[in-house]
């Protein structure tokens, strides 16, 4: 390679470099740090006491996890008790008291196979409900998100008429403050008088028809979901649509000579040429949906029953809430640890891919 | 020449700069309109009068207001004076954020303060206030008549049970679909502020105020967990809506009954008129509960200017400047001088019921630095109740969550008594 005097020389490079770097420094490894030192600490917000140091204890009450069989109730005879809700288990203080070692922790999820029953223990189950919801919101959303901004990227891009304004109509939720889209949305996802429900009620004739969205557990994620996808597909829009642009027009005139149809063109000429734009706009989705947290503070505050509380939100409300910053910073660094992992996967993943 | 004739100019602005006024920074929560206007032009006046301290108010939105506070006194960036939450201050006098105000202000100042207008930590005094507000339900005479019940009173309150089977009545007429509104779409304190109270009127707390360390078994005893069912109640049996898109629910006829505070005295007796009845919160057994004390004034310990900050208080705690901002809001004034100024709250004012209620039923709420912590933890229980999770369970979960709180604090500075007494 050529070396072009006073471009590669080192003293340009750092010169060029320097103050990004030392920005980067500033506000990303230096926060970063201190946060990861604030992990081995009892460190309160506000207390007259000082900062002890704890070693691995923030870690340890973050991450403990034990999978417990929970035996169901049984009669004289040893058959399982019965109620009208099924099979009668004891409550988690009861079978607490008959296994002492289960002391610290407290149930965060729980299956049932006939009798048997497993209970995932941990001593922050929270947290483990929190790393659930977060993944289960990324799977909800990803496809979600891209496909809607890749369908209304293609509708956009065609010669009709108009085309500018709608471009402009579905980019607005994008520069919408995410706050503002969550109060309209909690509005129009009431269960009485919301507008989504109304429109269930004019649709089915039945006044008595529509979920309580933001306030059962099993609707609420996938209503915040469809919420941010909306959102935010404006912006994968853009992105889809600069790819879409760059596609060479001699590309498919050769493929409708050829006769292919507009699913062929579709299938062999889009995607393989929007195979970038989909990498970046997958992995751009994904840390997005990651760092969940606006929606679920204005909207549902982690409830019903933790059901849409994400691991951010759990750091921000124990960190400053509850003013707990060791505990708060430990909950950020795994979650760091975690989300890195993801990005290191994917881009072995596509490294593996662009090989093949 | 230039140089010569700006000379004057310069002397005229340094020797202003000299006389001008000291900064005193204020920060309090944004509310609405009429306290804002009220709480401006108080300043105003404050300024007007003398011209040896000028306050500077900063605004700051309620819902994050008291974690704002939080962040700036761990970077040493607090302002002079601030509005906390009474419930709070205990948590920052502890840390030492603000300042004891015995010295600073005269007794003549402080003497007069109903216990609402007062935030103490172990026997001091770290915060005055101008205002309280009362719980009450709320309700139109004309509209319980139509259902055919009757109106309590302070002699005779509605028993718990006897609101849920009101309450069951008017919801099967089918007039209402949700006959009591719990302000439920506040959030965050008024979790703790609405309900403790029905704890201590059940004969339970959120902890042991004695010792202010054992919580298993007060939170969780079954006095609690019967307050925490019927709760949950409710909101099963559709008594109560769950989220609430709005709390307009009673102003525009839709619920029977509002549990709210008295801040909305001034819109519904303005909208109602003779019409509006203000009767005492239920009773679950010990009679009716409320609790005390409501935002207040406190001055930080990194204030460089204390003289500054205390003649601040002074104005604000004057009978004119109390009543003129009751006046202005409807906010219940704290000294019986400012009340008695007040048309609304004199003796035989039409407010003075709500004065009555805080003579009868206030109470305040646990001083203790852990309370934050005791009131996040209440408040998820509650939030959990609300959304069907089994009363007992969300209880056991709270008293941990608390117990945890307070042994990772070292007992935030209270003594196991018990244990001492035991040797």
């Amino acid at each position: 390679m050529k070396t072009l005097p006073g471009r590669d020389h080192p003293l340009a490079i750092a010169g060029f470099a320097g103050p990004a770097l030392l920005l980067l420094g500033l506000f990303m490894l230096l926060p970063l740090l201190f946060a990861a030192g604030a992990t081995f600490t009892d460190h309160r917000l506000v207390s007259p006491e000082p900062t002890r140091y704890v070693g691995l204890e923030n870690y340890r009450r973050l991450l403990a996890l034990q999978v417990v069989e929970v035996e169901p109730l049984r009669d004289a005879a040893g058959a399982a008790l019965r109620d009208e809700e099924g099979i009668r288990f004891p409550t988690w203080r009861q079978t607490r008291r008959a296994r002492p070692s289960l002391a610290q922790y407290r149930p965060a999820w729980q299956v049932g196979f006939g009798e048997r029953r497993f209970v995932l223990a941990a001593t922050d189950p929270l947290f483990y409900r929190s790393l659930i919801n977060t993944f289960l919101f990324a799977l909800l959303v990803l496809p979600l998100q891209c496909g809607v901004a890749l369908g209304l990227a293609l509708l956009v891009n065609q010669r009709i008429a108009g085309r500018v304004f709608f471009r402009t109509v579905y980019f607005a939720p994008v520069v919408t403050s995410m706050v503002v889209a969550s109060i309209v949305w909690s509005f129009m996802l009431n269960t009485d008088r919301g507008m989504i429900n109304e429109l269930l009620r004019a649709v089915t004739g039945d006044p008595n028809v529509g979920p309580d969205w933001l306030g059962e557990p099993r609707y609420a994620l996938p209503a915040i979901a469809i919420m941010s996808a909306w959102q935010g597909a404006g912006f994968q829009m853009l992105v889809f649509l600069a790819g879409l642009q760059s596609i060479s027009p001699e590309l498919y005139e050769a493929a409708t000579l050829m006769g292919a149809n507009a699913w062929q063109r579709f299938v062999h000429v889009t995607l393989p040429g929007l195979r970038n734009t989909i990498v970046f706009v997958v992995v751009s989705t994904l840390l997005l949906a990651f760092g969940l947290f606006t929606q679920v503070d204005v909207m549902t505050q982690g409830g019903p029953l933790d059901s849409t509380t994400t691991v951010v939100y759990h750091a921000v409300r124990t960190g400053f809430r509850q003013q707990d910053i060791g505990y708060g910073s430990t909950i950020a660094m795994v979650f760091f640890a975690i989300v890195l992992l993801v990005a290191v996967l994917q881009r072995v993943l596509v490294a593996r891919g662009e090989n093949a | 020449m230039m140089k010569r004739a700006l000379l004057p100019v310069l002397a005229m602005v340094a020797s202003h700069a000299l006389a001008a006024p000291v900064d005193i920074t204020v920060w309090r929560h944004d509310t609405g309109d009429a306290e804002m206007v009220a709480s401006r032009n108080m300043v105003d006046r404050f300024n007007r009068a003398q011209d040896k301290w000028k306050v500077v108010v900063e605004t700051i939105p309620q819902g994050t207001y008291t974690e704002s506070i939080t962040a700036a006194s761990l970077v040493g960036h607090l302002p002079c004076v601030m509005a906390i939450d009474q419930p709070a201050v205990p948590n920052f006098a502890w840390a030492g954020t603000i300042r004891p105000l015995d010295k600073l202000l005269p007794a003549s100042v402080v003497q007069p303060l109903l216990p609402g207008g007062r935030g103490t930590y172990q026997g001091r005094l770290y915060s005055v206030g101008q205002f309280d507000v009362v719980l009450a339900l709320f309700a139109r005479r004309s509209r319980l008549a139509a259902e055919g019940i009757r109106v309590a009173t302070i002699e005779q309150p509605y028993s718990a049970r006897e609101l849920q089977d009101i309450l069951l009545k008017v919801k099967q007429s089918g007039h209402y679909r949700y006959p009591l509104d719990l302000n439920g779409k506040a959030t965050g304190e008024w979790f703790s502020y609405a309900f403790s109270p029905w704890l201590e009127s059940a004969g339970a707390d959120l902890i042991d105020r004695g010792n202010y360390l054992r919580v298993d078994g007060v939170l969780n005893g079954d006095a609690a967990v019967g307050v925490a069912r019927y709760y949950g109640r409710l909101f099963r049996d559709r008594l109560a809506e769950r989220n609430p898109a709005d709390d307009k629910s009673f102003e525009q006829g839709r619920s029977l009954l509002q549990y709210t505070g008295s801040w909305k005295a001034r819109d519904y007796s303005e909208r109602f008129g003779d019409d509006l009845v203000v009767m005492p919160p239920p009773d679950f057994g010990n009679g009716p509960r409320i609790g005390a004390a409501s935002w207040q004034w406190a001055v930080s310990s990194s204030c460089p200017y204390p003289a500054g900050a205390a003649a601040f208080l002074a104005h604000v705690l004057s009978a004119q400047e109390m009543a003129g901002f009751s006046r202005m809001t409807g906010l219940v004034p704290v000294t019986a001088d400012a009340a008695a100024l007040t048309e609304h709250y004199r003796p035989g004012g039409a407010w003075r019921i709500y004065f009555d209620f805080a003579a009868r039923y206030a109470r305040p709420r646990p001083a203790t630095p852990g309370y934050p912590a005791i009131s996040a933890a209440f408040e998820k229980a509650m939030a959990d109740v609300r959304a069907g999770k089994d009363a007992a369970e969300a209880m056991d979960e709270a008293v941990e969550t608390i117990e945890h709180d307070i042994a990772r604090n070292g007992g935030y500075g209270f003594v196991r008594r018990e244990a001492v007494a035991r040797q």
